[in-house]
């Protein structure tokens, strides 16, 4: 977290900026559009999903809702931490149905301008070029912009053995 | 538009359709006054109401088809013109109601063309010409009842037209003062329905002297005041026994009122009561955490108990009676039968079943589209029917019922049904299939082609149906809320449609159950019974090659791991715990568990549309603590339980008839090797128990080998001829028994427990199979039990199979064994065979419409002669020629004497396979010859 606050007095005095919610998974910062998040939370109690696809964590309760919990480090390559004391999600809409991405942490909203995003750079995991739309230079840190969409879809057909 | 406006507009529509089906009824039951009664009544809250309001159309409307009405119960006879001509007039009144609802205000436009037509046919024979008004509120012994009857069946409604009637008859129809404070009066009563309509109604009744005491009656169930009334109730009850539905007796005391909520505010109370249960959790482990008792503990346990019921409470708010959505069709297959000169009577079942709210929504309009088509495409007209020996009244049934965790939706006619012909046609022109396709699918196959877009065989376009629209939005509607659609039609004897929609949204009984110390629920109707286990007990779990199953009553019941199921756990061994014997369709099976905890009354949430496709769950829910529970969904884990490639079969036959045992089910089966290297099995369903026995102790009298077992002695016999039964070492045995009597088979060597399609290949020459059978994809003997009962017993016996095709048999015995046993066979030979095991039970299923073409039953049948069976089907009509086969342990002059008298085609020995499968030929043969 600390990284964070130190990075984001940052604001450039842009005219179109985008406002972007930042999460930190594995050390690698990345931004969601604010447009796309509804809600950040604490998760509590999960109900994991025998069969399921590895992608998701499970299945959480969110004032009476019930929300698909996706662990966005699994989503991209990476393990699972092995202190999971406070697990954060942020709570996402896709075609009508409630998703909870697993993160590690959530930081501030960010405003940038879309117009200084960089293209992914070439040599980039090809897992996460399908995810990431572009690169925010921040001073100390990079920012992968992640394309919401792209990351929730993600293969259904799979049949469960 | 103002509130008054909309509240009218809602309740005159309710009004109108409970005045569609209610006319119909009328029609068909003439005498009936209370329908009657309760119409009149009905148009005149509606006449009333428009004149308040101030729309002179709907009100003259209303008036003159009240006129009408008034005449009806003057004594002038009923004519389906007269009512076809009031339901037109209703069908204007709607539309105006829809303009009105758009526009805010009444339409232009004259009804001069109705009401000329609705006076000149109140004139015919009019018996007094004076106009309507008066002569409905004229004071007779019928009104009170009418009043009571409009009262149970729109309890929110009566106040309004208690006032209103009120009004009419105090003084004058022109009393403008009098409508400032009724207007007010109906509002008040919009905004507080329950209070504020008796203080309106004693004032309105104080000021209106003749009707007083009936509104006293009325609100006698708040008010206790029924001693003022004791002439107009019994007189009520009265009348309300006299007509045939006796639905408005029971009525008096047991409607509750109602009123109309939001659908958005029911929504969000659902969330709101989700938050508090979330709350009362958290204030729930705070007060364990700590050790001091503020006295806190015991309110919060109240609160604990009562948010438990106000989340049950709304959670019931969603849920309506299917019926509702069925409101429409009686007036809807009137009119058709109308229309297309066709007689046709609805029957509907189950209208109770209650289904989600939003469920209904969906199925309303596909339901009405199927049951127009079945009135126009299935039902034949009266000649037609009359021609091919049908009654001349056609019959569609609808029928609702809640089903292995799904409601099921049952559309059936007795009309022509598909011609597959024509369909198979059709496809080939339109491309869908091709000729060579086409011609290789099977009737299943080739009805679903009426699914597609814009299919359609009707050889001429009626106004009703025939445009190739339709089905096919059906289909994607009812998919839509996860649902499937599945029809069944046979040539002359009609069409059935089966929706079954997934218990998605609707709130179901569920058992909530552990393994690996995660929950999960199992739909309570699924569930037949629990078994505890554990190495020690009565009941243990055993293995058969690593397979577990379960002694339970002298059957096996397969067991199905739930934690290995689940990928919970590797370990295969697990052998304590709970096991729930599950019933789905005709698999039985048990899933271990590790724990049961309690029933629990659960709303179903759809999967997540990532998880869908895990066959295993159908839904999922939150308990009542808060958690997310899986809910296991029976149908998919027996499917998973059975083979990979079967399970598009097993899926489809779900959607069959139940009681149909389809052809190509799963068996489970035991494997065993006999003497040679070939491999052999029976159906495990007809083995009562596995045995493993020490040789020496097989005892041989007078040659044949015998064993001491539970008390008596039971005969071996070899399972095939190369197998000598040991003299030393360990004996494996099959043990098959019914009642008290057994039999030991003896094989080399038990294999496994395999689940598998049964597609016996049939062997004539070797009695002791019953063909031979791809099995796990290895060539297995499928042994002909009965082959080894004669050996052994006598009062054993057995039947056979031939090469018919797509003949329906019921097979009427009541030994489980030999219905068991049959059953394999017979469908070897071809029949979809249908299994009853009392004489009651095939007089039923035979009554309740069941198409069979083949009789075969048992002449001494416990409790009931199967000879009386036969007769009381010769004195139904609709089985007089069903062909009959009677089965006997042995033939007597005198029995084939009364089967002659009978009609009975044959009859055979119990023992005499080939006899049962040669008579069941020769009737086949006859049958072809007929056709």
């Amino acid at each position: 977290m600390k990284s964070l606050e130190s990075m984001t007095a940052t604001p450039k005095s842009t005219s179109r900026q985008m406002e972007f919610v930042t999460v930190t998974v594995a050390n690698q910062l990345l931004g969601l559009p604010i447009s796309r998040v509804h809600d950040v939370f604490v998760v509590s109690e999960m109900t994991t999903v025998p069969l399921a696809q590895g992608e998701i964590a499970g299945l959480l309760n969110l004032r009476g809702r019930v929300v698909t919990a996706v662990s966005l480090r699994r989503r991209l390559g990476l393990n699972d931490t092995a202190g999971a004391e406070r697990r954060m999600a942020v709570g996402l809409e896709n075609q009508g149905e409630a998703y909870g991405l697993l993160v590690d942490e959530v930081g501030e909203v960010l405003k940038l301008d879309p117009d200084e995003m960089q293209p992914n750079p070439v040599h980039m995991d090809r897992g996460w070029v399908g995810l990431s739309q572009g690169v925010h230079q921040l001073r100390e840190k990079l920012l992968i912009v992640l394309d919401v969409d792209a990351v929730l879809a993600f293969e259904t057909t799979r049949e469960a053995a | 538009m103002d509130d008054l406006l909309l509240e009218f507009l809602t309740e005159t529509n309710e009004h109108l359709e409970t005045v569609d089906v209610e006319m119909v009824r009328f029609e068909q039951d003439p005498n009936n006054e209370a329908i009657l009664s309760n119409i009149f009544r009905l148009v005149h809250t509606i006449k009333g109401t428009c004149g308040f309001l101030g729309l002179p159309r709907l009100e003259a409307l209303a008036h003159a088809a009240e006129t009408l009405m008034g005449k009806f119960r003057d004594g002038m006879p009923v004519t389906t013109p007269a009512v076809s001509l009031i339901l037109t007039t209703l069908d204007r009144i709607k539309e105006i109601l829809g303009e009105l609802e758009r526009q805010g205000t009444e339409p232009e436009g004259s009804d001069a063309d109705l009401i000329e037509l609705l006076e000149k046919m109140a004139s015919q024979e009019a018996l007094t010409p004076e106009p309507a008004p008066q002569s409905a509120p004229a004071p007779s012994s019928g009104q009170p009842v009418s009043q009571v009857f409009e009262r149970e069946l729109k309890p929110g409604e009566v106040s309004l037209d208690e006032l209103e009637r009120a009004f009419q008859e105090a003084p004058g129809p022109e009393k403008a003062a009098a409508s400032g404070t009724l207007t007010y009066q109906v509002l008040e009563r919009a905004l507080k329905p329950g209070e504020v309509s008796l203080d309106e109604l004693e004032r309105a009744f104080r000021e209106a002297p003749g009707p007083a005491p009936l509104v006293i009656e009325k609100a006698a169930a708040n008010l206790p005041k029924n001693d003022a009334v004791p002439a107009p109730a019994p007189s009520a009850k009265k009348n309300a026994e006299a007509s045939d539905s006796g639905e408005g007796g029971d009525g008096i005391a047991g409607k509750v009122q109602t009123i109309r909520v939001n659908v958005d505010t029911l929504e969000h109370l659902m969330t709101m009561v989700s938050e508090l249960v979330l709350t009362r959790n958290q204030l729930l482990e705070i007060a364990r955490r700590s050790s001091e008792d503020h006295g806190y503990k015991v309110p919060l346990q109240r609160l604990s108990q009562v948010t438990a019921e106000l989340q049950d409470g709304v959670m019931k708010t969603r849920m309506q009676p299917i019926g509702n959505a069925w409101q429409k069709l009686p007036r809807v297959v009137r009119d058709l039968s109308n229309e297309l000169s066709k007689k046709i009577e609805l029957v509907m079942q189950g209208a109770d079943t209650e289904l989600d709210r939003q469920v209904l929504e969906v199925i309303k309009d596909p339901l009405t589209h199927m049951v127009r088509n079945s009135a126009d495409h299935g039902i034949e007209t009266p000649s037609d029917r009359k021609a091919s020996g049908k009654p001349e009244k056609g019959t569609i049934r609808l029928n609702a019922y809640h089903e292995g965790g799904s409601i099921t939706i049952e559309i059936s006619d007795d009309g022509k049904g598909l011609n597959f012909a024509a369909i198979r046609k059709k496809a080939a022109e339109r491309g869908i299939a091709s000729d060579a396709e086409v011609e290789k699918m099977s009737d299943a196959q080739v009805a679903k082609f009426i699914f597609h877009p814009g299919f359609s065989t009707a050889a001429k376009v009626t106004s009703v149906s025939g445009r190739g629209v339709g089905m096919d939005v059906v289909k994607t509607n009812i998919e839509l809320i996860g649902g499937t659609v599945d029809i069944r039609s046979e040539q002359g004897r009609g069409t059935t449609f089966t929706i079954k929609i997934p218990l998605t949204l609707a709130i179901v009984a569920a058992l909530i159950v552990s393994s690996k110390d995660q929950r999960f629920a199992i739909p309570q109707v699924a569930v037949s019974e629990l078994v505890r286990v554990s190495p020690t007990s009565e009941h243990s779990i055993e293995r058969i090659n690593g397979t577990p199953i379960l002694r339970l009553r002298d059957r096996l019941l397969p067991i199905v791991p739930l934690s290995k199921v689940m990928g919970l756990s590797a370990n295969e061994d697990a052998n304590n715990g709970f096991v729930v014997v599950t019933q789905v369709a005709h698999q039985r099976f048990g899933i271990l568990v590790d724990g049961v905890f309690h029933t629990e009354e659960i709303v179903v949430k759809p999967m997540s549309s990532k998880l869908r496709h895990i066959q295993l769950f159908s839904g999922n829910t939150i308990l009542g603590d808060g958690a997310v529970v899986l809910i296991i969904d029976p149908n998919g884990l027996a499917r998973m339980v059975g083979t990979e490639a079967s399970s598009n079969e097993f899926q489809s036959d779900a959607g069959q008839e139940q009681a149909i045992v389809a052809a190509d089910e799963m068996t489970s089966l035991l494997v065993f090797r006999g003497g040679g290297e070939s491999l052999k099995a029976v159906p495990l369903s007809l083995v009562t128990r596995l045995e493993e026995i020490e040789a020496s102790t097989i005892e041989w009298s007078s040659g044949r080998p015998v064993v001491q077992y539970r008390g008596r002695l039971m005969p071996l016999v070899s399972c095939d001829e190369e197998l000598a039964i040991k003299r030393q070492g360990m004996q494996s045995l099959l043990v098959f028994s019914d009642g008290e009597v057994s039999m030991g088979l003896a094989v080399a060597e038990i294999v496994d427990i395999v689940e598998d399609k049964l597609d016996v290949e049939l062997l004539a020459e070797r009695s002791d199979l019953v063909g031979s059978a791809v099995v796990r994809g290895r060539t297995t003997e499928i042994v002909n039990v009965a082959h080894y009962l004669p050996m052994v017993l006598e009062t054993w016996s057995r039947k056979d199979r031939r090469d018919s095709v797509d003949k329906s048999l019921l097979l009427v015995d009541s030994s489980t064994f030999f219905r068991d046993m049959l059953v394999p066979v017979l469908k070897a030979s071809g029949y979809r065979v249908q299994t009853a095991s009392t004489a009651q039970e095939a007089v039923r299923l035979l009554s309740g419409g069941l198409h069979i073409d083949v009789v075969v039953t048992d002449l001494e049948l416990s409790g009931h002669s199967g000879f009386a069976l036969v007769a009381s089907l010769r004195a139904d009509p609709q089985h007089s020629t069903t062909p009959v086969i009677g089965m006997t342990v042995r033939p007597d002059p005198q029995q084939i004497a009364l089967a002659r008298k009978l009609r009975i085609s044959e009859v055979v020995s119990k023992i005499d396979r080939r006899g049962l499968l040669s008579a069941l030929a020769e009737l086949n043969a006859s049958f072809e010859e007929a056709a």
